[in-house]
């Protein structure tokens, strides 16, 4: 292609010619300021058939794309990144299912946006919307890996932590380390934070479909939220080592307030267009599930004095021997 | 056939100055020297005696061990990575953490299958984390790293088994506390030194993090670890 067009010589001084005069005629939708390159520039003012057989397609995709870039920089940012964000990600190919790559677009996120979504999940804002304000279209799935894996062990060490201080005065204790406890954790968190994302998906699709004012989020988003809203159950069980059951019961409720109410903003708008009794029984759903989440591994990893001690009068020799003593919390 | 691409492109017309006369033979061999035969083909490794070859790849680890004591930021761990020093550090560690106390299946330390999964696919699951954030190292590479740097949590584990050896009081548990922990900073700061560089700065922490997780789990393990006591009556039950 350049051979042909060095090899015809003059007749590009001829071109260059002609072609100023085309652009101070031409509209400015006309004049594409894609590539940095003379040559290029001049290329671009000239008829759309020479265009296409001197460039791949990839670099006209590059001129499409920066052509929405300048459309859309008169929009306010929110709205701009928004649909920038759209229109980049419709023309993207996505990649194959089985390959490395797709996976890889779901960890593209720096140590700051994970702190930040850390942030988001913890301080519900009102009108902020977990989904449009921190994923912002990227959601990812260290967050909730991770989240979960360390949920998985905190409860698991600090539950064999609070049993060892709740037991330490009794002579007849002996430590265990309970390890059989970290698998139950681990398959009671990780099916929370995957089966249940799956199952509201689900219903917000089948709802979707006959309801079409009812939106949804991808399966990724409902994930990612679900992920992030579990790491207030991060401080929560380490703080339950402190063997008071009234603190305890206070821990579950601040916690449930803040990322349960992390939830509802986030499903609330999607919902709320659909029918009265499914709308409330959706929200209602979500924020048991996740109460039961922590009062499940409260009841089960921590336990209080009054149920170990129970079996303890049944040993004991019937004749009122007031060496027993019970050990009050 | 010079003559013949010469016709067709002008922009050559330079070379066809040159010419070449038909009386001179052109000929001479393709073929490249390899230059000195090499030592395999007289001496394949098949051949040598085992004990060479065990010694070799012995060596191979124990150099290895070296680089993960004093943790400088030499490629040789990672050029020539294998896996049989973590196989090996896995099941002693596995072994060792198996004499604790076993009255109930239920109550007592991991099993072995337990501690060789959480090692092997801990660090499956953090190279895998590592590769999808973008980094640079490679697979196996990261295998290696990450196994070799449990070497100095299995000697406190050594130390724990010889401490507890003395009794079980509050200056045992202190002395293994001490041990564990430094252990524990020991192998996150030595396996940081080898797989940090390979990101990008701003997901550092982000990769860093697993791996002090994985370690965390790993030291918990061994300073739970409580040996079983010879008389039966102190067990209580589940």
């Amino acid at each position: 292609m350049w051979g042909s067009r060095i090899s015809q010589g003059n007749t590009f001084v001829d071109l260059v010619d002609t072609d100023w005069k085309k652009i101070a005629m031409a509209t400015p939708e006309d004049l594409q300021f894609q590539e940095f390159e003379e040559a290029a520039q001049l290329l671009s003012a000239n008829p759309e058939a020479v265009t296409r057989s001197a460039r791949d397609l990839s670099s006209a995709k590059r001129e499409r794309e920066r052509e929405s870039v300048r459309v859309n920089v008169n929009l306010s940012e929110e709205e701009g990144e928004e649909e920038e964000a759209e229109l980049l990600s419709g023309q993207k190919k996505q990649p194959n299912f089985w390959s490395f790559d797709y996976y890889q677009s779901f960890f593209n996120i720096d140590t700051l946006q994970v702190l930040d979504r850390i942030k988001g999940s913890l301080l519900p804002l009102p009108g902020k919307n977990f989904v449009k304000h921190h994923l912002r279209n990227n959601p990812d799935l260290y967050g909730p890996f991770w989240i979960c894996a360390t949920l998985v062990f905190t409860v698991a060490i600090s539950g064999n932590l609070s049993t060892f201080l709740l037991k330490m005065g009794d002579p007849q204790y002996h430590y265990r380390p309970q390890f059989h406890k970290v698998s139950v954790a681990g398959v009671s968190v990780f099916c929370y934070a995957w089966l249940v994302p799956l199952a509201l998906w689900g219903f917000l699709q089948w709802r979707s479909s006959s309801n079409p004012s009812v939106t949804s989020y991808s399966f990724l988003e409902t994930v990612c939220v679900y992920g992030y809203s579990l790491f207030i159950y991060i401080p929560t069980s380490i703080l339950w080592i402190i063997p008071f059951d009234w603190l305890r019961w206070l821990l579950i409720l601040l916690a449930m307030a803040l990322s349960g109410s992390v939830l509802v903003l986030t499903f609330w708008p999607v919902i709320r267009d659909d029918t009265k009794p499914a709308s409330i029984a959706t929200v209602t759903a979500i924020l048991l599930l996740h109460a039961l989440l922590a009062i499940g591994c409260k009841m089960y990893f921590f336990q209080t004095a009054t149920q170990t001690m129970m079996p303890v009068p049944s040993l004991a020799p019937p004749t009122g021997n007031p060496n027993i003593t019970l050990n009050q919390s | 056939m010079a003559e013949a691409d010469e016709a067709s492109k002008p922009l050559f017309a330079g070379l066809s100055d040159v010419s070449i006369s038909e009386d001179i033979p052109v000929e001479g061999e393709i073929t490249v020297p390899v230059g000195s035969p090499s030592h395999d083909d007289e001496y394949s490794t098949l051949d040598e005696p085992v004990k060479e070859t065990i010694l070799r790849d012995l060596k191979a680890v124990g150099k290895k061990f070296g680089h993960v004591m004093y943790p400088k930021k030499s490629t040789t761990l990672l050029r020539d990575w294998d896996l049989w020093g973590p196989l090996l550090l896995c099941v002693t560690l596995a072994l060792m953490l198996q004499g604790g106390s076993a009255d109930s299946k239920e109550d007592g330390g991991p099993q072995f299958a337990e501690v060789f999964v959480i090692i092997w696919f801990g660090s499956v699951i953090i190279t895998l984390n590592s590769k999808l954030l973008g980094g640079t190292i490679s697979f196996f590479q990261s295998l290696c790293v990450l196994g070799y740097c449990i070497l100095p949590l299995t000697v406190a584990m050594i130390v724990c088994r010889l401490v507890l050896l003395g009794g079980t009081g509050t200056a045992s548990f202190i002395v293994r506390f001490i041990v564990v922990v430094a252990s524990f900073g020991w192998s996150t700061f030595a396996s940081t030194a080898f797989l940090a560089d390979s990101q990008s700065p701003n997901r550092k922490a982000l990769v860093v993090y697993p791996v002090f997780l994985f370690y965390f789990v790993i030291s918990w393990m061994i300073l739970t670890f409580s040996p079983s006591h010879s008389d039966g009556a102190t067990d209580t039950g589940p």
